[in-house]
């Protein structure tokens, strides 16, 4: 593997990706738009108490999830993922019907056992940790799955996601601070996915930089800002970054614009809005002109995975939900799951 | 006889040489300071992090997400503050996942008054580690228990907070009380494994060949058998208690002290029975008394023994003020003291059925 110098800010790597590859992130960016579709529905016809997703980032999140190297311990990419990426989810190869569970919050929902909100996942077979409401508290946790990462001396990174209004708080400052130690930095790729917004406020009220990427430049960190909306671009930009911290073991600053659909939350209405660019019909129509795919064949892949999953979602409301003694669970554990999945820890000995 | 301190050293090595420690991390954990109060002194997993509590407890846990065993420090419990957030997280990680994950660290931070700290080094933690459910939380009161305690801290799947009171951290073990395998001779153990002034480049701890021992979390130890009252305490308050059950006897009262060194969690089989025994009690703890942990043992003795009290349960804590002020006069009087002790334990034995 040669080591790739990501630029600095959007590029015109015009790399040809194959077909097939468009193909199928395609299929994995309109069945996350159908999956988030569906939950904001169930959302609003009382299948659930509250909504929140990523319609508008599925170009980007697709893009990563077919790029993480998938499996458990340190060898593997560590996920520290945002409550807006089901597109990764799926790329990944998740069932979208387990989302569906999480949202009507069933016994059955793998991710929390009808304990969280929507798209929380926990998927300790891929080393998605658990992902918390509070988003940017992750960026405090990254260093140390890195950490585990670099000791286990594999090609393993730990990847973070965090919107851009999150990089308000402190942690995103550990991060930088953590993964860049002169000797000791860490194999870490910072994604910072801008939608402008920060809950309802624009992030033009609240913040000064111009690029948040620029801050890493402080610290020595790569960066690169690119259009999260392409998902030729997301893919290729994501590429280069994870190849440099692959290799180098170093990390990366990587700001993605992105579009935000539906706005933050139900709590916001949780309706279509137009004026924002949609990844989708963008993508669509480059993939007609390139006679990739015909519309036809994409209206029709569209229209079944809403038909699917609307047939789940039915089989969903059946399963049985949580027992109110069911809180006494997992409170504590009485086995080292963690550690059992990963390799024996080598202490003392390696990066920290 | 190891120095509480020296104990935490030495469980903090066997941890890293037997139990898969791989990270003991915090502000000056590494060389060459090896902690502000020397308690990581020669450890070989030992490294200096940046000045920043949140990446520390941040870092912890995603150590231990990935099947690492880290011990992290914060330097003084004053600046754990600003993670209760991310304590808050490490404690729901098993809870939220629905079991998919647990998160195996140990954070340890020294607590509470008697070094004249002032404002920031005199907190104390128990109250607020206590509102953290998902947390174990263990507080020793000498040196045998700090080692038994830590390592059963560090075998422990779950995330577990070590409150060493600072005070308690010089106090030399009782002779009862030695850590198997430590040299007889204090002076010998110290030229083993304390850095030696100046500069420490080249020096190398000789390690004694202690042996494993566990302190089950969630077991109290009885201090002192008594017939008459019952002091329920921890930490830096069990020395002092002690002292005043010595005081009161000299009147006839004779005290039952017991050392919960668990907070979460706690030995209520320990307690209860104490207090049907002697049905007077008094909950001893220095932290701040409103909202205070003592007051759930208390509430909860109300509820459960309430027919087996002779005397209204009391409890005796800081006072309800935002800081523990320099001045030895100050300091006095923000923690209970022996003779605010003795005071109460006489006037709960004079309650009679």
């Amino acid at each position: 593997m040669t080591t790739t110098t990501p630029r600095e800010s959007t590029g015109a790597d015009e790399t040809a990706l194959a077909p097939e590859l468009l193909a199928r992130m395609h299929e994995i960016m309109v069945r996350a738009r159908c999956l988030e579709e569906r939950l904001i529905r169930m959302n609003k016809q009382g299948d659930g108490y509250f909504w929140i997703g990523g319609p508008g980032e599925e170009a980007l999140n697709a893009a990563l999830g077919l790029l993480v190297h998938k499996g458990q311990g340190p060898q593997y990419d560590y996920l520290h993922l945002h409550y807006r990426s089901s597109a990764t989810l799926l790329a990944m190869g998740a069932d979208p019907v387990d989302a569906l569970r999480q949202m009507k919050n069933t016994a059955t929902d793998p991710y929390s056992g009808g304990r969280n909100f929507c798209n929380h996942y926990s998927v300790r077979k891929w080393n998605v940790v658990p992902v918390s409401s509070p988003i940017e508290v992750q960026f405090s946790m990254a260093p140390g799955t890195a950490i585990a990462n670099k000791r286990a001396g594999g090609r393993g990174i730990t990847i973070v996601q965090g919107g851009d209004a999150g990089t308000a708080e402190g942690d995103f400052a550990s991060c930088l601070v953590w993964c860049s130690r002169p000797g000791n930095e860490l194999p870490c790729l910072m994604i910072v996915t801008n939608n402008h917004w920060g809950i309802s406020t624009p992030a033009s009220e609240q913040h000064g930089e111009k690029h948040i990427a620029d801050r890493g430049k402080a610290f020595g960190i790569r960066t690169a800002v690119i259009d999260g909306n392409d998902p030729e671009t997301a893919y290729r930009e994501l590429r280069k970054a994870m190849d440099y911290v692959r290799t180098e073991r170093k990390p990366f600053l990587l700001e993605a614009m992105v579009s935000r659909l539906y706005g933050h939350s139900s709590a916001s209405g949780a309706n279509f809005i137009s004026d924002e660019a949609d990844c989708i019909p963008l993508f669509e129509r480059k993939l007609e002109e390139r006679k990739i795919l015909a519309r036809a064949a994409m209206d029709e892949l569209r229209a079944r995975f809403t038909q699917e999953l609307l047939e789940a979602s039915k089989r969903v409301r059946e399963e049985p939900q949580p027992r109110g003694e069911d809180i006494w669970k997992h409170v504590f554990a009485d086995r080292d799951l963690v550690h059992e999945s990963a390799e024996r820890p080598r202490g003392g000995n390696g990066a920290h | 006889m190891a120095t509480l301190v020296q104990a935490i050293r030495l469980a903090l090595h066997v941890g890293e040489e037997r139990h898969g420690v791989t990270d003991v991390f915090g502000e000056d954990v590494g060389p060459p300071l090896g902690g502000v109060f020397t308690q990581s002194q020669g450890l070989r997993t030992a490294w200096n992090s940046p000045l920043d509590e949140r990446g520390i407890v941040g870092t912890a846990i995603g150590l231990a997400l990935a099947g690492q065993r880290p011990v992290a420090e914060i330097q003084f419990c004053d600046y754990a503050f600003n993670t209760v957030d991310l304590l808050k997280l490490a404690g729901g990680v098993c809870w939220s996942s629905a079991g998919d994950y647990n998160c195996p660290m140990v954070l340890m931070t020294p607590v509470g008054s008697g070094i004249r700290g002032s404002l920031y080094h005199s907190h104390s933690f128990d109250a607020q580690a206590t509102r953290i459910p998902g947390w174990k939380i263990v507080m020793p009161s000498n040196p045998l228990d700090a080692y038994g305690l830590l390592l059963s801290a560090i075998a422990d799947p779950n995330p577990v907070m070590f409150l060493a009171p600072k005070a308690l951290l010089r106090a030399k073990a009782a002779p009862n009380e030695r850590i198997p395998g430590e040299p007889d001779d204090d002076r010998v153990l110290s030229k083993m494994i304390d850095a030696p002034l100046g500069d420490r480049s080249r020096w190398r701890p000789e390690w004694p060949a202690v042996e494993d021992l566990f302190v089950p979390i969630g077991k109290a130890r009885t201090c002192r058998q008594g017939r008459d009252v019952t002091v329920v305490t921890y930490g830096r308050m069990v020395p002092v208690a002690m002292q005043a059950a010595e005081q009161v006897a000299a009147d006839g009262v004779d005290a039952e002290v017991i050392d919960l060194r668990s907070l979460a969690p706690y030995d209520w089989d320990a307690i209860r029975a104490s207090i049907k025994k002697t049905n007077r009690v008094l909950f001893l703890n220095e932290d701040t008394e409103v909202t205070n942990f003592g007051e759930h043992l208390l509430r909860r003795a109300v509820e459960e023994l309430f027919y087996e009290l002779f005397a209204p349960p009391k409890l005796l804590a800081g006072a309800d003020v935002p800081g523990i002020g320099l001045a030895d006069n100050l300091e006095r009087a923000s923690v209970p003291q022996v003779d605010g002790i003795v005071a109460a334990l006489r006037d709960l034995a004079r309650h009679q059925p």
